[in-house]
């Protein structure tokens, strides 16, 4: 059976895998926004992935540049992730919980701005695309131009949250998610560090989910489910695989990042062999949970059963 | 400008009021601090020591009473609000310090409690030269690492880097809530050592909490014993100079009618 597999097809499928995880790279640095620096699991994302996407396309249909359009979708993005912040913060409810709520409320509200349809198809022939599928497969400059642009603005990207959580406010939002006893003994209005960190990530999600429905051709509302699994898978492999490359280096945090880019490129480009070993699609989120679930579970374990745990100096 | 540092008025709380689990933690509590006063308070399990603590941090609102720092009434201040007031150091030496931070982030974020904090670099060259000479008086080494994570450091290194976070923007009042009491008898001795140093350099108010009445007679000017949620002895000057551990286990075992014996203080002599 493996003599049937033809090795072109999977090569012809790479630059797809990689603009992919590009572009999904951005989204799990608002994962690791949240759930590495606010220690916060936050499933808003699954639907702020979509609420960028579908705001995004649908401006852009309208005729808005896509570049306004991009930072339209980081706004919505913004506003899905204070909803969730203010779920939880002023009214008390679990992180995990407020943020389901929103992810499901976000359904009805993305099905409504796609203009209660499903989906919307986005064609690269009418409107001048940031992404899509026709720059990557194409043979000439544009695809050298979008991954040249897609990694120059990554890069942009890790400069600019390295700033930001370099500032005050920036390690402000670090020491909330480390000890929130210790910020608010140091004057640090935790609530609304809450809430702030939670919409820079899920603006950043958002500006994703615009990149990730130009890329397709088009926003759909299911988009973005499972999007949380991907952005954490993006996370941990990063982690894992370059964690002890990034311990110790300079501007460690903008190394942590660029390996968390790197994980989310892993990933399609696993998700991509997979595939080309002929795995049923629709058997892929199951994939996606189980290498999550792997790769979470390898610190555990190595903690567990390793020779030697940190070291201290007493 | 208030004449007292602290007033605590009639100050009342109960824990899961009107379940099987109630409990009166502060029945009226009354203490006034002059400026400059460094108060020891002992007192058995529950007898709510470290709950007038949190009660003056507001880490939760009081049922009832006052309580005023410097003049402010802070009553219905939240915590972070009460912070630029208040340096705090606790028990576990894991809550006064981010784990995953470096000493001079540590440092940095304590040094603008009660500022607005903004989109300026987190910490500067000039910051960590001064963090430098503080820590280099403290005598631990600990100047050499202000890179370090945090979370690599002891116990008592980490109790030692929260006194001086408490202390680097001036506080009106410095609570120390058994912040000994998870450590080793040799680094307790050190970690106090340096909260009597820090007390003295900046002119501090300061309460501290402890089991140990040793510590409680030989550290502070004044002495206060708490029992069942109130001040049931209050001494100063001369008199607290002269106070021996058996007087403060009599004193005990008259507010307490004997039930004594069981409890931790008799183990921290």
């Amino acid at each position: 059976m493996l003599l049937s597999l033809n090795l072109n097809s999977l090569l012809n499928a790479m630059p797809g895998s990689i603009a992919q995880g590009l572009i999904w790279g951005i989204m799990a640095f608002g994962v690791f926004v949240t759930f590495r620096l606010l220690d916060f699991a936050d499933l808003t994302v699954d639907g702020s992935m979509v609420t960028g996407g579908a705001t995004a396309v649908m401006l852009i249909k309208a005729g808005v540049s896509p570049w306004i359009a991009l930072l339209a979708a980081f706004a919505a993005g913004m506003a899905a992730g204070f909803v969730t912040g203010i779920l939880h913060t002023a009214f008390g409810i679990p992180g995990i919980l407020a943020s389901i709520l929103t992810q499901l409320s976000l359904y009805s509200i993305n099905y409504n701005i796609l203009g209660k349809a499903a989906n919307q198809a986005i064609s690269v022939n009418n409107y001048k695309l940031l992404a899509s599928l026709r720059y990557v497969n194409s043979s000439g400059s544009d695809r050298i131009i979008f991954f040249a642009g897609l990694t120059a603005g990554i890069v942009i990207l890790i400069a600019v949250l390295y700033w930001f959580f370099g500032t005050e406010i920036g390690q402000a939002i670090r020491a909330t998610g480390c000890n929130e006893s210790m910020a608010r003994a140091q004057g640090i209005n935790t609530n609304f560090i809450k809430v702030l960190a939670l919409m820079i990530s899920n603006g950043l999600v958002g500006m994703s989910g615009a990149l990730y429905a130009q890329c397709q051709g088009a926003a759909d509302v299911n988009m973005g489910r499972g999007a949380i699994v991907i952005g954490l898978a993006a996370v941990i492999i990063g982690e894992v695989l370059f964690g002890k490359l990034c311990e110790k280096r300079k501007l460690m945090f903008a190394w942590t990042l660029l390996s968390v880019a790197f994980g989310a490129v892993l990933y399609y480009i696993v998700y991509a062999v997979v595939i080309w070993l002929r795995m049923p699609s629709e058997n892929m989120k199951l994939f996606s949970a189980a290498i999550v679930a792997l790769f979470l579970s390898i610190p555990y374990l190595k903690g567990k059963y390793g020779k030697k745990g940190v070291k201290r100096n007493v | 400008m208030s004449e007292y540092m602290l007033e605590i008025q009639n100050v009342h709380k109960v824990f899961n009021a009107g379940t099987i689990n109630e409990k009166i933690a502060l029945d009226g509590v009354d203490i006034r601090l002059n400026k400059g006063d460094f108060v020891t308070i002992i007192g058995g399990n529950g007898a709510g020591k470290s709950t007038t603590l949190n009660a003056i941090a507001g880490v939760w609102q009081i049922d009832h009473g006052k309580i005023i720092i410097n003049g402010t009434d802070v009553t219905k201040l939240s915590e972070h609000k009460r912070a630029p007031y208040l340096g705090r150091v606790f028990q576990d030496p894991m809550t006064g310090t981010a784990a995953t931070m470096s000493i001079d982030e540590n440092l940095a974020i304590a040094a603008r409690r009660g500022r607005h904090r903004g989109l300026r670099w987190g910490v500067t060259k000039a910051e960590r030269a001064k963090y430098r000479e503080k820590l280099a008086q403290f005598g631990l080494g600990l100047e050499d690492r202000l890179t370090t994570k945090v979370g690599l450091l002891s116990g008592g290194q980490r109790q030692a880097i929260t006194l001086l976070m408490a202390s680097l923007m001036k506080p009106d009042l410095l609570l120390l809530d058994e912040h000994t009491a998870a450590l080793d008898p040799k680094t307790a001795a050190k970690v106090l050592e340096l909260s009597d140093k820090v007390i003295a350099d900046n002119d501090l108010t300061a309460m501290m909490v402890t089991h140990n009445m040793k510590d409680a007679i030989a550290h502070g000017n004044r002495l206060i014993m708490m029992h069942e949620g109130r001040v049931i002895y209050d001494v100063t000057g001369e008199e607290k100079k002269n106070l021996h551990v058996s007087d403060l286990l009599r004193k005990f075992e008259e507010a307490s009618g004997g039930e004594f014996a069981n409890d931790r203080m008799m183990l921290a002599n």
